[in-house]
């Protein structure tokens, strides 16, 4: 770090984080910035739980045999790993904390639009989060995160209702938070902010916002017919009822697909950010990452029935669900090759955010083109529901998007609290982390072409090998986990005073004091200039 | 130590999927090789040397189309291998030999033509075209092959089927794919894929208790089905005599072709497709009194009475292991 910052700037500054002491101040608050750090608080500790369940099924998976619970008990674990990482983790993750914390700033506005559903929005997560939590302490639930049916309806002991209605109530949060960033996206811009000006990871959020308005309320209708098929014996799914277990599926996924999106759009919203600061240059084709996150959001809703290739579907749907997987795939790579051009003749730094962002982008790539192998449809006849798929999907959403989640939280670190951590701790756990996921994750395509199916307790003993190294490498990725915890802890109350722009990073967010004052802005800014204009205008030269 | 990283093959279309696969993964590997490569030479060449403020490029709408239409051509030829090997998994060949397997929690049960039957075993001759038709008495299961590269859900309320021919004798593993419960990752077998020679032999040895249209024959006459469906006229039913694969005209004016959904649907709801001429709540459901294995027994015995028998031959004549599906005219009938 410059020596610049060795010298506190002024440490006793009113900001939102001194404005008002005591617990009603928080619980009552209605700054968005308060409310993200709420968010952050509590989805960091839902992160750790999902982090335990991941422990305990590695460590069972170390060897064959399933010796250390028995089957109710891991499919319990496994289950819980899912709800709790990808309802309560993966989809508030960057919107609820980030997004709330920056969206406002980033376009010059003093708060969201509702303030008050803001806050309503964490209740509603919270009372979520309780609801998953009671069925977790009273005895668990054995569905998987998918709850198919008739398993999950008619078949399952456990506390399925429970666990379905936290999930119900949470999409609530989410339904929210994205009408807030739309409400806010189109009416808060500051003056001279249009949207081809709008900083891209307000982009991303945006596209994001859309998903969870539209597709939310589906997963909620689908767990509520389950609710209701299993308390009343309503025949929706269950064929003995009368039910279609297929209906289930193409209703789940009609959400849950979309929601792959939801995790990941604000990622690549946070990726754009890293690039351009730490290359210091505007970014490459700025209206194809923008368009292409609105391109994500829209065919995201068309190809949910690749999950669904072997259920009998016919085969002329099978082709219309394969053709639009590859064609969603299109954005994504157009975001990829516009973060590697925005590099070319830039002046890279390698901060530890910046590792993030290369970690993001090398892990991601490698979870979308194994995408690509599940879209191509005689291949995922073999490949589905075997360890290709476990490792796919942590490939994105752990390679992808809690790359990007790490890369956010230490970008905008010194934003949040005014501190610095240190760089060199930043950079040895983010390598950590990358060879950790590597390890645990890599092997697991080799499993899963091999044909280790998923959600296995006990596995063939050939297959040994392959799980040990992936048992190892997640206990080298929890480590690289569990140092940033300690050390981003520690900065608040030993890191140097961070600066108001320790990145010499564009856009308005780093024009605040760090951190902000309450209503962000003294004064309503101005934007008279493009979106990441580290050089001026005049002297560009388009390319 | 074992650490095979390459699962056996042991059939055609096993070697495909391969092939596709190899296809895929080179693609894959170019593809990041570019990328990582490319960042990598960026990282290091344009690293940051002091305080200048390099020049901003902001696009090239040439370079994006490039980067949108070069790799989605690439994708066109992902999709259109990949299809090509779907649909001909989709239709098994009019002359395949049937196997029936019914998943229950926690086993795969399976029954043969010729009657035998077994748990969690799959034997299956090489240089055959084999049909597998897919009940479920509870969830839904998965039934996988890993050496075949061929997996189908097995849903309750669904007959699904899936085909293979298999050129390699071996034992090989059969799972369980779709999440079912407790003891799902114990619903494993093996398929032993066997020289037609021993195949043969091993048909012999089984099968006490008749063909399976037989063991359908002797439920027919326990569940009184007889009673109404005489064989060879109308009773109160309909004649079962040459149904199976004709074209059932239905009072509710529509038509329908008879094949074992249809059938099985007539045992459990015999309200939903009433033959044209007959009264609707005449015939009691079966459903809770027949199992998926007895619906399949009582399915391929009425696919026997597709024929008009020799004069003077009895009913349901089957030879062991004889196909059955070679008369059944319908090659993919058991897809909905």
């Amino acid at each position: 770090m410059s020596t610049a910052l060795q010298e506190p700037q002024t440490t006793e500054t009113v900001n939102y984080l001194n404005a008002q002491y005591g617990w009603k101040s928080w619980l009552f608050t209605t700054d968005h910035k308060r409310i993200a750090v709420l968010y952050l608080i509590s989805i960091s500790v839902m992160f750790a739980l999902g982090g335990v369940f991941a422990g305990l099924i590695r460590t069972e998976l170390l060897t064959p045999e399933g010796d250390l619970f028995n089957s109710d008990t891991y499919n319990k674990i496994f289950t819980m790993h899912g709800v709790v990482m990808i309802f309560f983790f993966l989809i508030p993750s960057i919107p609820a904390t980030f997004g709330n914390f920056l969206v406002p700033m980033m376009i010059g506005a003093k708060d969201l639009a509702f303030p008050r559903i803001n806050l309503l929005s964490w209740y509603i997560y919270i009372a979520g989060a309780l609801f998953a939590l009671a069925a977790i302490v009273m005895g668990g639930v054995d569905t998987g995160w998918t709850f198919y049916t008739p398993f999950s309806t008619t078949y399952s002991n456990t506390f399925v209702i429970t666990a379905a209605v936290g999930v119900f109530i949470a999409g609530f949060s989410s339904i929210l938070t994205g009408l807030n960033f739309i409400v806010t996206v189109h009416k808060m811009r500051a003056p001279g902010m249009t949207w081809g000006r709008l900083p891209l990871f307000v982009w991303a959020n945006y596209a994001t916002a859309l998903i969870q308005v539209l597709g939310t309320p589906v997963v909620a209708i689908t767990l509520a017919l389950v609710g209701l098929e299993r308390a009343f014996h309503i025949g929706i799914f269950d064929p003995a009822i009368g039910g279609d277990p297929i209906l289930f599926q193409h209703m789940f996924w009609f959400y849950s697909h979309p929601a792959v999106y939801i995790m990941i759009l604000p990622g690549m919203g946070v990726i754009s950010e890293l690039v351009t600061c730490f290359s210091r240059k505007g970014v490459f084709g700025y209206s194809f990452i923008a368009g292409s996150s609105l391109g994500i959001a829209i065919i995201g809703f068309l190809v949910w029935g690749h999950h669904m290739f072997v259920t009998g579907m016919s085969m002329y749907a099978g082709l219309y669900f394969s053709f639009l997987t590859m064609v969603v795939a299109v954005p994504s790579a157009i975001k990829v090759f516009n973060w590697t051009a925005t590099m070319f003749r830039g002046s890279i730094s390698y901060e530890t955010p910046m590792l993030y962002a290369f970690g993001f982008i090398g892990l991601f790539t490698i979870g979308g083109l194994t995408g690509l192998f599940l879209g191509t449809l005689g291949m995922d006849v073999h490949l589905t529901d075997t360890y290709f798929v476990v490792a796919h999907f942590h490939y994105v959403m752990v390679g992808g998007m809690v790359l990007a989640y790490m890369g956010a939280l230490h970008f905008w670190w010194p934003k949040i609290t005014g501190k610095m951590y240190p760089d060199g701790w930043g950079k040895f756990s983010a390598l950590l982390v990358f060879v950790g996921f590597n390890l645990t994750f890599f092997p697991q395509f080799i499993l899963g072409y091999l044909g280790q199916p998923r959600r296995y307790h006990a596995y063939a003993p050939e297959f040994q090998v392959l799980n040990v190294m992936s048992t190892a490498g997640a206990s080298v990725l929890g480590v690289g986990f569990l140092i940033p915890l300690i050390y981003l802890l520690w900065s608040l109350k030993y890191g140097k005073a961070a600066g108001n722009n320790p990145w010499g990073a564009k856009g308005l967010e780093w024009t605040t004091q760090s951190p902000p004052t309450t209503f962000n802005f003294d004064v309503t800014p101005i934007v008279t200039e493009e979106a990441y204009e580290y050089a001026k205008h005049e002297e560009a030269h388009v390319g | 130590m074992q650490l095979p990283l390459w699962p056996e093959a042991a059939s055609a279309v096993a070697v495909d999927v391969d092939h596709l696969y190899i296809y895929l993964t080179l693609v894959s590997v170019v593809m990041s090789v570019l990328i990582f490569g490319t960042i990598f030479v960026f990282a290091i060449k344009y690293r940051r040397r002091g305080d200048e403020v390099p020049r901003p490029i902001h696009g090239s709408l040439r370079l994006e189309i490039g980067w949108s239409i070069v790799p989605f051509l690439v994708m066109l030829t992902f999709f259109w291998w990949g299809a090509k090997i779907y649909f001909l998994n989709a239709v098994p060949p009019p002359n395949a030999m049937d196997v029936y397997v019914v998943g229950k929690q926690w086993m795969w049960k399976l029954q043969y033509p010729g009657g035998q039957r077994e748990i969690n075993e799959l034997h299956v001759p090489t240089g055959r075209a084999v049909k597998i038709t897919l009940a479920s008495e509870d969830v839904i299961h998965s039934f996988f092959i890993p050496a075949l590269r061929i997996k189908h859900d097995v849903v309750p309320g669904h007959y699904d089927t899936m085909w293979f021919t298999a050129d390699k004798p071996g034992r090989y593993h059969m799972f369980c794919a779709e999440y079912c419960g407790t003891e799902h990752s114990g619903m494993v077998g093996w398929v032993t894929i066997m020289n037609p020679s021993d195949y043969e032999n091993w048909l012999a040895g089984g099968g006490s208790s008749g063909t399976m249209a037989q063991q359908g024959e002797r439920i027919f006459e326990q569940l009184g089905c007889a009673g109404c469906h005489l064989v060879e006229r109308q009773g109160r039913g309909p004649s079962l005599r040459g149904l199976y694969g004709s074209r059932v005209q239905l009072s509710s004016g529509q038509s329908v072709q008879a094949d074992d959904a249809y059938i099985r649907e007539s045992i459990l709801n015999p309200n939903a497709k009433v033959v044209t001429g007959y009264q609707p709540n005449i015939m009691p459901s079966f459903q809770g009194q027949v199992s998926e294995e007895q619906i399949l027994q009582l399915v391929v015995y009425i696919k026997s009475l597709a024929v008009t028998p020799a004069p003077g031959a009895p009913t349901a004549v089957l030879h062991r292991g004889d196909a059955l599906a070679g008369n059944a005219g319908q090659p993919d009938g058991g897809k909905q």
